[in-house]
């Protein structure tokens, strides 16, 4: 027989997601669709789009602003949305913003916890969503290698991670009470490398942040931090730097450390991350803030 | 890595993109050295980072268990309690890739209590990985492990019989291992068992293959999951395809999405759908890339059809030559999840394939003794991890396979309808002898009795049709 049954892991990755997203879709009365603007949320929503084709995803897409996302990425993801017809939803703490809540102030915990986290909590009481897909994946890190793909939040959008419901092949449990709402993973068994393989082949567009480009940056306590805007404050003014640098993930500007680079094309940056030797998540502020404390951040209501 | 390094980076990107995938469960003790073996196959394919590998040797030397060696069981353990408690307490998913295929490891825990971690780590495993300590042999847990892995139909087993280092790499030893296991594993029936001696601690036949066991003739662990065929492991005999969402972007498109759960559609197949029994032909095979000429497990399609029949959610579509049993009873094999004790009297929420209904247990048959295998009789109920061979009754027809034949047919889930929590899992082995069977009771609406005219008849079937979707069926007569 001349036809094969057989797929790539990528494709089988790809099947596996597009089944959770349709399932979300035919099983929730109001799911929303977090957009991080990173290069996971570039391909979650590529996935949603090829599994509604050729109709428009039943969805809309939500991005917390923190206010302290880099420009190219608010510009990038205006420019997505108006392109590939999302119905894009843009929510902020405006109350804590006013205060004048940021980073370099108030430090990244209270920050996160302020412009993060309460944030995304507000939004998704306002809206009422019943479940809200997200883009994280099992390996990057340790709490989240245990994390279902449906994950169960209770009123007040905590995680428990001693009180996970039971998973089995493609059988995926969506009931829940009012005011109860699931955060669904559909990204959860691919690595950094499928991610990059994948964006590769499927020539989707991703923040150009992501390559290698002369930039301006200053050191911060070991981290490489490009000013994107003038609120870096006065004592780091004059340490200005211009370096050949990339992301390899984007967050708030004051929180994500930039890696000096040559990697400009999406194959020099896998030949990069194959034989670099630092974990993608050391470049993230905010994982080093406490023992454990993505999953403390995840128990309160954070990704 | 070595042979990565011969190839440039855009044909190490090429031949990446082919790879296929295998997923597979390790089940093993705490001492049996599961999480050293991981650890190390993960090191050894150079998934651990520099920045974690410093946080590894600091945390073995706080709180490690492993003497002056690394210990990778720190490494796997991700949640704060575990860690205190020095154990893994869930199922964790690990990724790695060697040149070759690239992996999904569900690592859960063994002891008793956990039944319910390695069912749920198992469903979607390729292979098992089953360690034994080889001082020890073949224990009970050995046991109650490969009957999990047979219940749950894994095809490929490996019993890795590790520690040999600790037996002075004895075949006498191994031999003696093998035979016990071989002895006890025929009567399941898992198609395709290997035997590997290794050391996990010292990294002897787990990657490369061992000087200090000559004797031993194949190959090494990752080597043999690296090379063993798995391709064929899907059902490609008999269609199903469970309507999973139904597209409507405009009037001229009409369009049925689903993930071909076994057999193979092509483009012009006559299609019939389930329960309706209409027939029509599959017009187009429709994805974002394009339209294909055939699909296949477990590929995820928009089917399109010639004619305009109705299908919803919950429906199924299959060749007219080769249909599933269509059915409100069944026997299935049923695996109890909840803290909470079955409670026989309960209604609960049947979830298999996109099919949502009302369901009860109208009888447990037998539990099994997962230690023993003996069959025992007059259970009243089941309790947290407790495995039954039970009678389900359903509110409305299930279309079905005998897990055995079909997993993505064969298996569902009990939703308790107060906590919503997955209370169990069942494999279903087949229907059930008309004098066993029990109806679910469907209550009725009877229209002309409640005086609503005929107008109105198609308005409410369409609602009852949406509220059956959700799984309260109603039983409607005009």
């Amino acid at each position: 027989m001349s036809e094969s049954y057989k797929l790539s892991h990528l494709k089988e990755l790809e099947a596996e997601s597009i089944h959770i997203i349709r399932e979300v879709a035919a099983e929730f009365e109001n799911p929303v669709m977090l957009y991080s603007i990173g290069k996971d949320s570039s391909v979650m929503v590529r996935l949603a789009e090829k599994a509604f084709y050729p109709g428009k995803v039943p969805f809309p897409l939500m991005h917390i602003d923190s206010k302290w996302k880099f420009k190219e990425m608010i510009q990038f993801r205006d420019e997505y949305a108006k392109k590939y017809g999302w119905n894009l939803i843009v929510e902020s703490n405006m109350e804590a913003f006013k205060a004048g809540v940021g980073p370099f102030t108030h430090g990244s915990k209270v920050h996160t916890d302020l412009m993060k986290t309460q944030a995304l909590l507000n939004a998704l009481d306002k809206y009422k969503f019943d479940a809200a897909f997200g883009g994280a994946r099992r390996d990057e890190e340790k709490s989240r290698a245990k994390e279902r793909i449906y994950s169960f939040r209770d009123r007040f959008h905590q995680w428990d991670p001693k009180n996970q419901r039971p998973e089995l092949w493609d059988i995926y449990n969506g009931r829940i009470h009012k005011g109860e709402s699931i955060r669904v993973f559909p990204l959860s068994n691919w690595t950094e490398l499928d991610i990059w393989q994948y964006i590769r082949l499927e020539k989707i567009p991703i923040v150009p942040l992501y390559f290698a480009k002369l930039r301006p940056v200053v050191n911060i306590d070991g981290q490489l931090i490009m000013p994107d805007d003038d609120r870096l404050p006065e004592k780091y003014r004059d340490k200005i730097e211009m370096k050949k640098i990339r992301f390899r993930t984007l967050g708030c500007w004051p929180l994500t450390g930039a890696i000096e680079s040559e990697a400009d094309t999406i194959e020099k940056i896998v030949e990069e991350m194959m034989t670099t030797t630092k974990s993608e998540r050391t470049t993230r502020v905010i994982d080093f803030d406490q023992e454990a404390s993505m999953e403390q951040k995840k128990r309160e209501g954070y990704f | 890595m070595a042979e990565k390094e011969k190839l440039n980076i855009k044909e190490f990107l090429d031949k990446d993109e082919q790879k296929d995938q295998l997923r597979f469960l390790t089940a093993g003790s705490v001492d049996d050295g599961k999480s050293t073996l991981i650890g190390r196959l993960l090191f050894d394919s150079k998934k651990i980072y520099e920045d974690q590998l410093d946080a590894l040797e600091r945390d073995s030397k706080r709180m490690g268990n492993a003497g002056d060696h690394i210990d990778y069981a720190l490494l796997l353990d991700g949640l704060k309690a575990e860690r205190e408690q020095g154990i893994t307490i869930d199922v964790a998913y690990r990724y790695f890739s060697t040149n070759n295929r690239k992996f999904i490891i569900a690592d859960t825990p063994g002891h008793e209590q956990y039944t319910r971690n390695m069912i749920t780590g198992g469903s979607t495993a390729n292979l098992a990985v089953i360690l034994v300590d080889a001082r020890t042999g073949v224990i009970t847990q050995t046991r109650r492990h490969t009957y999990l892995v047979s219940l749950l139909g894994i095809k490929h087993v490996v019993l890795a019989v590790n520690k040999m280092d600790l037996v002075g790499f004895s075949e006498e030893r191994f031999q003696e291992i093998v035979k016990d296991y071989m002895d006890f594993v025929k009567p399941l029936g898992i198609p395709d068992v290997n035997c590997i001696p290794l050391s996990a601690l010292e990294g002897d036949n787990v990657v490369a293959k061992s000087e200090r066991t000559p004797w031993y003739k194949g190959v090494s662990l990752l080597e043999f999951l690296e090379t063993v065929p798995i391709a064929n492991d899907h059902n490609f005999a008999d269609f199903r395809y469970p309507v999973q969402y139904v597209l409507r972007p405009d009037q001229n498109f009409r369009g049925f999405c689903g993930k071909i759960a076994s057999g193979v559609v092509r483009k012009g197949d006559t299609v019939m759908a389930l329960p309706s029994g209409k027939t029509t032909r599959v017009k187009s095979i429709v994805t974002y890339d394009g339209e294909l000429d055939y699909a296949f497990p477990p590929q995820c399609v928009t089917l399109t059809l010639e004619d305009e029949i109705d299908v919803s959610r919950g429906e199924m579509l299959v060749h007219p030559d080769n249909l599933p049993t269509v059915d409100r009873n069944m026997e299935a094999m049923l695996v109890w999840m909840d803290e909470e004790m079955m409670d026989v009297n309960k209604h609960f929420y049947l979830k298999q394939t996109t099919n949502l209904t009302r369901a009860h247990i109208s009888q447990i048959r037998y539990r099994v003794d997962i230690n023993t295998m003996e069959h025992i009789e007059n259970v009243p109920a089941l309790k947290l991890n407790e495995i039954a061979n039970v009678v389900l009754a359903t509110a409305k027809p299930l279309f079905f396979d005998p897990y055995q034949e079909n997993k993505p047919c064969g298996s569902f889930v009990l939703i308790d309808p107060i906590t919503n929590n997955t209370s169990a899992v069942g494999m279903i082995v087949g229907r059930v002898d008309s004098k066993e069977m029990v109806a679910e009771e469907v209550p009725e609406l009877n229209l002309p009795k409640l005086g609503i005219s005929e107008e109105h008849y198609d308005a409410i079937e369409r609602a009852c049709k949406d509220l059956e979707r959700q799984g309260i069926a109603v039983n409607i007569i005009k």
